[in-house]
């Protein structure tokens, strides 16, 4: 599609909804969000990308391969599993680990649960930009 | 270009018919890629004189044999003297099922005939195939299958019975397919290997509904508790079924007319194949299952009069058509035939003559059969043909040969002092005291009897003293020993036996009338001299006729051949059988896989919506109480997006538009969600709606115009399917809203969220915590979606450009 408009405008949407898509990601066990919703917003950014530039633009910006992507997430998502198998508990049980926890203050809760939902975010932005881009690329 | 178009049918539509090309393949070809060998395709003709040896796969084989065959042997006396010997092995004890073994004397029997014949016949292998390229394989099949027949005949559980008797069916199918990648033959072998898996394999899947109907009824799946309490099976209304399915699986293994017809072909086998699997055991599977189920199963009009006559027409008709083979292999196979018939016959009774006539000539017949099958593969390593109107003048040559195959040949011809004769005479006492007909039992026993003995006159008398009746492909020599030692012990076994029968009454005969009628009393004493009787009359009467039948059996071939020519030809009628079924899968892929997304999301919608009909139906659950009292206008506007978003698919030429408004119904159902406060279904839905909308309008821009001139309106057809899915989907909601909501998985999820899985998103929690191993597989099906439609979409793309 060639429109000046909307190529200056993807400049910047697709940034804030790569960004927005983290921030989904992370936020997700607390409040509405998590790697589902966080990988589609994502996958929206280099979709919109492509559609605006080129798939080829938007595969070297993403610089990876889709399909990689989405595998590497699976493999993410296995090896959290992994961890507390190998620890003695049943595949895929959360493990927690809170750094500089103190009285009375929380600190910052690390888990495998985290990279579990990781894996899934790559597995879903890889998946849909596998097809999107592909599709495009037959038209 | 043209071959590029067609390639990229496969990807999007049109082009699709050949995929009704994709039907099974019948034809047996598959097989051939089981049995080939990739570096050599030279075959090895069997020839003893090559020096190349097996290797232990020759005699590690024939020593394992050898060792069961001797554990057996120390069971004969304790089954002697009554005892039955059980081991069971939990396997599925919650539904009944154990790994259950036990000994007794019709177990026994086969024992030590399938482990004994089993030592000879892969002690023959060895030297029969001596240096072929794929012995090892040779080995390890006929090895495999020995040890699921010694588990078939010894399992105490129906289920276990089951698995071996399967196992034996698979080993056998890539037994007779062994010769699969030979140029001539290969074709033939793959064939009749496919033909008896499947016949086989068809009785087998009968079985096994019968096999659990009779679990069922006697709630027990141990055959021994099942036999100790035959009346609760008999007098169950399940009995016919049971029977009916049961014998199925017995008569397509034990080849009874009118499922006889892969037997003779099976012969294309290997010649110690067809001595072990066809002759002495494998098609005694049947045999040994009737058996084995007589005491639960006998006893009724209807078991009586079904195998007396299927064991009758049997054995007559298999002894005409063994007259009418000129093929020495052949002929052995329409014997064996017979005997399955004249065995059949026998089971059906429950006199005390028959069930010892039953056990003698099941012994008997191994034992020569096995001699005479073995003899006949000397006789075509040494000459290079099987063909009876050939072969001639081999007794100076292969003298050893010729007196085992005389001596096999006596024992199967029925004359004293050999155990046939004890066996005939059985046979004649245990045929006139039938229940059904005597006459007509003992008339088909006499002629079966003579047209046997003018089959061994063909089999072992023609070959080594008539003269040759041409030039014969080798000058003929005699086997080396491993090739002679089989049939030398069978026959002179049948010589001993038939000497001194005492040694057979105590150690197997009383035992297994034992496990067929209860009590070794019932058992009839074998004797060469039984005084001048009416069975001893019958005898003399056999030994006429079927001399008589010798001398003039090449007019009588001739004969034969005019008039069986003339009955129909089951082997041809099974390729029309297989020829229906390819037609059949190829009308029910063009039917279903038209290659059109249409048809097939019809067809999909059509199915769900007719299941969800069916049960609401069914379960008389339809309720329809609508409640519209909480609606505000913000609903009411959201209802209102989606009814004209709705309207809009429906009616517009445009796809574009009608995308486009899909989305908008999408985007209301997102609110509902939100109305509803289910912000994180809210925003997937959005999400998804709108990556859907990008792609399904990338896709449709390939597509023609909707209503485009030519195409004809399937709207209505459409609507209505539509009205009918929408339809049970709304009946199905207001059913599920009529009844209580459940709040017990919500509130346990409240509960326990924060405290166990640090999070206060439930779904959230839900999906990577409680339930991450469902979250798990979904993300590998995603990933296994977007690489396939991936390299689909390549696919086209690099024949395509």
């Amino acid at each position: 599609m060639n429109s000046i408009i909307l190529r200056v405008a993807t400049r910047y949407l697709a940034a804030i909804l790569l960004i927005f898509s983290l921030y989904m990601l992370l936020r997700g066990h607390n409040e509405p969000g998590g790697g589902f919703i966080g990988g589609l917003i994502g996958a929206t950014g280099f979709v919109l990308h492509a559609i605006a530039c080129g798939t080829k633009e938007a595969r070297a910006a993403l610089r990876l391969q889709p399909q990689t992507i989405a595998l590497s997430g699976l493999g993410l998502a296995l090896l959290a599993g992994m961890v507390p198998a190998l620890m003695g508990d049943a595949f895929l049980t959360g493990q927690w680990l809170f750094l500089g926890a103190a009285e009375g203050e929380k600190g910052l809760p690390i888990s495998t649960v985290l990279f579990f939902d990781i894996g899934v975010y790559l597995v879903v932005l890889g998946a849909i930009l596998t097809l999107v881009f592909a599709m495009e690329e037959e038209i | 270009m043209a071959k590029s178009s067609q390639v990229r049918g496969v990807a999007i539509d049109k082009n699709y018919r050949h995929c009704g090309a994709l039907s099974i393949d019948l034809e047996g070809d598959g097989a051939r890629y089981l049995f080939q060998n990739p570096e050599d395709t030279k075959i090895a003709t069997p020839d003893p004189d090559r020096p190349a040896t097996n290797g232990p796969a020759g005699w590690l084989p024939v020593l394992l044999a050898l060792a069961l065959c001797g554990w057996f042997a120390t069971f004969i006396g304790p089954v002697s003297r009554g005892e039955v010997l059980r081991v069971s092995f939990d396997w599925a004890p919650s539904l009944g099922i154990s790994l259950s073994f036990l000994v007794d004397g019709l177990s026994l029997t086969f024992l030590l005939l399938i482990s004994g014949i089993g030592a000879l016949v892969l002690l023959y292998s060895d030297s029969y195939l001596r240096g072929h390229h794929q012995y090892g394989r040779f080995a390890l099949y006929l090895t495999s299958f020995m040890l699921a027949m010694l588990g078939l005949v010894s399992a105490d559980n129906l289920i276990a019975l089951f698995v071996f008797w399967e196992l034996t069916t698979i080993t056998s199918y890539l037994l007779i397919g062994f010769d699969a990648d030979k140029e001539k033959t290969g074709a033939k072998a793959r064939r009749s290997a496919l033909q008896a898996l499947l016949v086989t394999g068809a009785g087998a899947l009968a079985l096994l509904a019968g096999l659990i109907l009779m679990g069922e009824v006697a709630g027990s799946y141990e055959i021994s508790q099942i036999n100790a309490q035959g009346d609760v099976v008999r007098n169950s209304v399940l009995y016919l079924p049971i029977v009916v399915l049961v014998l199925a699986g017995a008569f397509t293994k034990s080849a009874q007319v009118p499922f006889h017809f892969w037997l003779p072909n099976a012969m294309a086998a290997p010649t110690p194949v067809s001595a072990f699997l066809h002759s002495a055991t494998m098609v005694k599977a049947g045999v040994y299952l009737m058996a084995r189920l007589h005491p639960s199963l006998s006893g009724t009009d209807f078991w009586l009069w079904t195998l007396t006559v299927a064991g009758a027409v049997t054995a007559v008709f298999a002894s005409l058509q063994a007259l009418r083979q000129s093929d020495l292999k052949q002929v052995l196979a329409y014997t064996t035939l017979m005997a399955l018939g004249t065995l059949t016959l026998f089971l059906a009774n429950t006199s005390g003559y028959a069930i010892t006539a039953f056990v003698t000539f099941l012994v008997v017949h191994s034992l020569y059969k096995a001699a005479l099958f073995l003899v006949v593969g000397c006789i075509d390593t040494a000459t290079g043909t099987r063909d009876a109107a050939l072969l001639g003048g081999l007794a100076r040559s292969m003298p050893v040969t010729m007196l085992a195959a005389a001596v096999a040949a006596m024992s199967m011809a029925g004359f004293p002092p050999f155990l046939g004769f004890i066996g005939k005479e059985l046979k004649y006492a245990g045929a006139l005291a039938v229940a059904s007909e005597p006459v007509l039992v003992a008339g088909a026993v006499l002629l079966a009897n003579a047209l046997m003995l003018a089959a061994a006159g063909v089999v072992s008398f023609k070959p080594f003293w008539r003269p040759a009746g041409g030039a014969l492909p080798r000058t003929p020599k005699e086997a080396p020993w491993p090739m002679l030692a089989g049939p030398v012990i069978l026959a002179s076994l049948g010589a001993l036996f038939g000497i001194n029968p005492d040694l057979l009454q105590s150690s197997v005969v009383a035992p297994t009338v034992a496990a067929l009628l209860g009590t070794p009393a019932e058992a009839k004493e074998l004797a060469l001299w039984a005084g001048v009787n009416l069975p001893l009359v019958l005898s003399l009467a056999t030994f006429a006729l079927g001399l008589l039948l010798y001398a003039f059996h090449t007019r009588l071939r001739a004969l034969l051949q005019r008039v069986l020519g003339a009955l129909p030809d089951f082997d041809a009628r099974w390729d029309d059988v297989l020829n229906g079924l390819k037609v059949l899968a190829g009308w029910q892929t063009r039917l279903l896989q038209t290659g059109r997304l249409r048809m097939y999301m019809a067809v999909i919608l059509f199915t769900f919506a007719a299941v969800i009909a069916a049960t609401l139906a069914l379960k008389g659950a339809v309720v329809i109480a609508p409640d519209f009292s909480g609606l505000a206008p913000k609903h009411l506007t959201v209802i209102g997006l989606i009814v004209i978003g709705s309207a809009i698919v429906t009616l517009t030429d445009s796809r574009m538009a009608s995308i486009a408004a899909l989305g908008t119904v999408g985007i209301g159902v997102a609110m509902v969600f939100i109305l509803y406060s289910a912000p994180d279904v809210a925003i997937t839905q959005l999400l998804v709606e709108t990556l859907v909308v990008v792609l399904v309008a990338v896709a449709m821009l390939r597509m023609p115009h909707l209503g485009a001139p030519g195409e004809r309106d399937i709207r209505p057809r459409d609507a209505l399917l539509a009205l009918f899915v929408g339809g049970g989907v709304t009946l199905t909601l207001l059913a599920v809203l009529a009844t209580p909501m459940d709040l017990r998985l919500t509130e346990f999820f409240e509960e326990t969220s924060g405290p166990l899985a640090h999070g206060r998103n439930i779904v959230n929690v839900i999906l990577v915590d409680f339930r991450a191993i469902d979250t798990f597989g979904e993300i590998a099906v995603v990933v296994i979606a977007a690489l396939s439609g991936y390299a689909l979409l390549r696919t086209g793309k690099e024949a395509g450009r």
